[in-house]
């Protein structure tokens, strides 16, 4: 079985982004870049598989500018097989990453795709959802488990109320919570092997599907923000202020 | 052009989200729809049609509807659509799972958790865990639409529209139910409490949590809430968590336990009215957005604040 695993480049969680005070934008120069957590923990997810006997090949794609390789790059050094670079300059959103992402699938046939459950730049949470909907498979979202058997998946999903598990028939696609897994770092021999591995390019364009933005960004702001307020000296003075000062309680 | 509301509910009564969600429904149009979907629900229909502003209940009922999985629901809606210029669901799980797929079917963007809506076609946003605010503009026909409820006053009760049966497309057959595992508890729902409640790895064990946050939350009769290290150490399970890939809150009093306040946690509070945090590190970020702060020891503060609540209420 051979797995798809696609993976974004994104702004590292720990990094407190600016915003542009011209309301263009985030800055992004000069910001430490790194795979999307979530896509990391699907690539362990697909790794484990392997380990496990269930699937034979993982093939890691990603669609970015040039720099989007050396996630590729840290996704092969992790454990996947071989990488797919689609190269794109502009600003994709997730319907036309998830046209591009069923290219990829019809021509390498996997029988399972596991993505993140979203990516924490633009807090989207649909690719996944969307190439289901555009391959005609079903879904599995918000996984916190995953067991295949007998051309089966059996989700455990992480949901508002608590868990809920779906069967699946395959192929499908699975995207990953926090709680599947822990991803491994990849080692230093791991890292060069990974230059070796084979990484394909082609560019968006040559897919020849729509890819054009469907919504128009006319500004980015800061939120309102919130001052730090007092520090009080014990729970005497905190209960006090919460009954007369601020009536919450 | 009307709008359609997707309903969210657990077949037995409507949740608290669909009210907020319609006021952001109301305001792209003041004709909507609500779509009740599920399996015996015709109790849940009742409700949404009390909604005040709702024009028309669409009721739904089969057995592989039961429990929205994102495959029937997609199906469901997609011969709807061309009805309507937006349909729109809370962002909650179910929501975040059919939605998407909806949106795709019918070829169109998805603006997921919208905060505002500016007019008919632009909406706010937030995006990188809402340490930025986007306002976006759709082009489609049709807007796909998840609304962040807190963001939203409830929609009043009141309203007495018609309930209309619609026909449901046979099962897509491609997913089955496999069963759940929820969390039960007679404390408030998290996502709507006025009062939250929420511990992080500081508790350092699942038995420390229950013994320190429990009381305190029942004595304000709060909902209980969690870090994401909290969870992930097992201290509580998943549904508590609060945060940027958690649920969002903004209750009017939101206290935070030993949570450092890392940005994916503060993505999920920072909307609180009055936000309380009690560390014992006085750089920890969590103070940067607190009302009242209280640094020390959790486990010697918690029993002294059980005490002069106590006092307080006399
Ligand atoms: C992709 C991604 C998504 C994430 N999503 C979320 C999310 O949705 N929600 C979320 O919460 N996190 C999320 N996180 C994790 C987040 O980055 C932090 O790791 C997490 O919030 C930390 O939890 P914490 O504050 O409980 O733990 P810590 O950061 O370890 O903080 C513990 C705090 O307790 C204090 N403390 C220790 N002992 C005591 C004591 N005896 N008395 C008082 N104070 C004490 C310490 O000073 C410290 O400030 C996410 C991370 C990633 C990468």
């Amino acid at each position: 079985m051979k797995v798809l695993v696609p993976i974004k480049r994104v702004v590292d969680f720990n990094v407190k982004i600016r915003v542009r005070a011209d309301g263009s934008g985030v800055d992004l120069a000069n910001v430490k870049m790194s795979m999307n957590p979530f896509d990391e923990i699907a690539v362990e997810e697909a790794i484990r598989l392997r380990e496990a006997g269930t699937a034979e090949e993982i093939i890691a794609v990603s669609i970015g500018p040039q720099k989007t390789q050396e996630t590729i790059r840290t996704a092969l050094a992790m454990g996947a097989d071989r990488g797919i670079f689609i190269s794109c300059d502009d600003e994709l959103e997730p319907l036309g990453v998830a046209r591009l992402l069923k290219c990829v699938v019809e021509a390498e046939s996997p029988e399972l795709v596991i993505l993140g459950k979203q990516a924490i730049d633009n807090d989207c949470n649909q690719t996944g959802q969307m190439l289901a909907a555009l391959l005609g498979w079903p879904q599995g979202t918000f996984a916190s488990r995953l067991e295949l058997d007998g051309g089966k998946a059996r989700v455990t999903r992480e949901v508002d109320g608590g868990l809920q598990t779906v069967i699946l028939k395959m192929p499908c696609i699975v995207t990953s919570d926090l709680r599947l897994n822990e991803p491994r770092y990849a080692s230093l021999p791991n890292i060069m092997k990974a230059k070796k591995k084979p990484l394909e390019e082609k560019p968006a364009a040559d897919y020849g599907v729509d890819i054009a933005p469907r919504l128009k960004v006319l500004k980015t702001q800061e939120p309102a923000a919130r001052e730090a307020g007092e520090i009080v000296a014990n729970a005497a003075e905190l209960v006090e202020k919460l009954q007369n000062e601020a009536g919450v309680i | 052009m009307a709008v359609l509301l997707v309903a969210e509910h657990d077949n037995v009564s409507l949740n608290a989200a669909t009210p907020k969600a319609m006021s952001a429904a109301l305001a792209i149009d003041p004709d909507v729809h609500i779509l009740v979907a599920g399996n015996g629900c015709a109790s849940v229909g009742d409700e949404a049609a009390a909604i005040t502003g709702a024009a028309k209940v669409l009721l739904a009922e089969a057995p592989h509807l039961e429990h929205h999985l994102a495959e029937e629901m997609a199906a469901l809606a997609v011969p709807l659509a061309a009805q309507y210029g937006a349909i729109l669901a809370p962002a909650t799980t179910t929501g975040k799972n059919y939605m998407p797929r909806l949106a795709a079917l019918l070829d169109v963007a998805q603006i997921s958790e919208i905060t505002a809506v500016k007019s008919a076609d632009t909406f706010e946003r937030p995006i990188y865990a809402g340490n930025a605010m986007q306002t976006v503009q759709s082009s489609d026909a049709i807007k796909i639409i998840t609304v962040r409820t807190t963001a939203f006053q409830a929609a009043e009760t009141g309203g007495n529209a018609p309930i209309e049966k619609i026909n449901v497309p046979a099962p897509a057959g491609l997913s089955q139910f496999g069963g759940d595992e929820l969390t039960s508890s007679d404390r408030p729902e998290l996502a709507s409490a006025k009062v939250v409640v929420s511990g992080g790895r500081a508790l350092g064990s699942k038995e420390n949590f229950a013994k320190f946050i429990e009381p305190l939350a029942g004595r304000l009769n709060a909902a209980v809430g969690a870090s994401r290290a909290a969870v992930d150490a097992g201290y509580v399970s998943n549904d508590y968590q609060v945060g940027q890939t958690g649920k969002v809150v903004a209750p009017e009093l939101y206290i935070a336990i030993g949570i450092s306040g890392a940005i994916q946690h503060l993505a999920g509070m920072k909307d609180s009215k009055v936000i309380v945090a009690i560390n014992k590190d006085e750089e920890a970020p969590i103070f940067q957005i607190a009302n009242y702060g209280l640094v020390g020891d959790l486990f010697k503060i918690l029993p002294e604040l059980q005490s002069e609540l106590e006092k307080a209420d006399g």
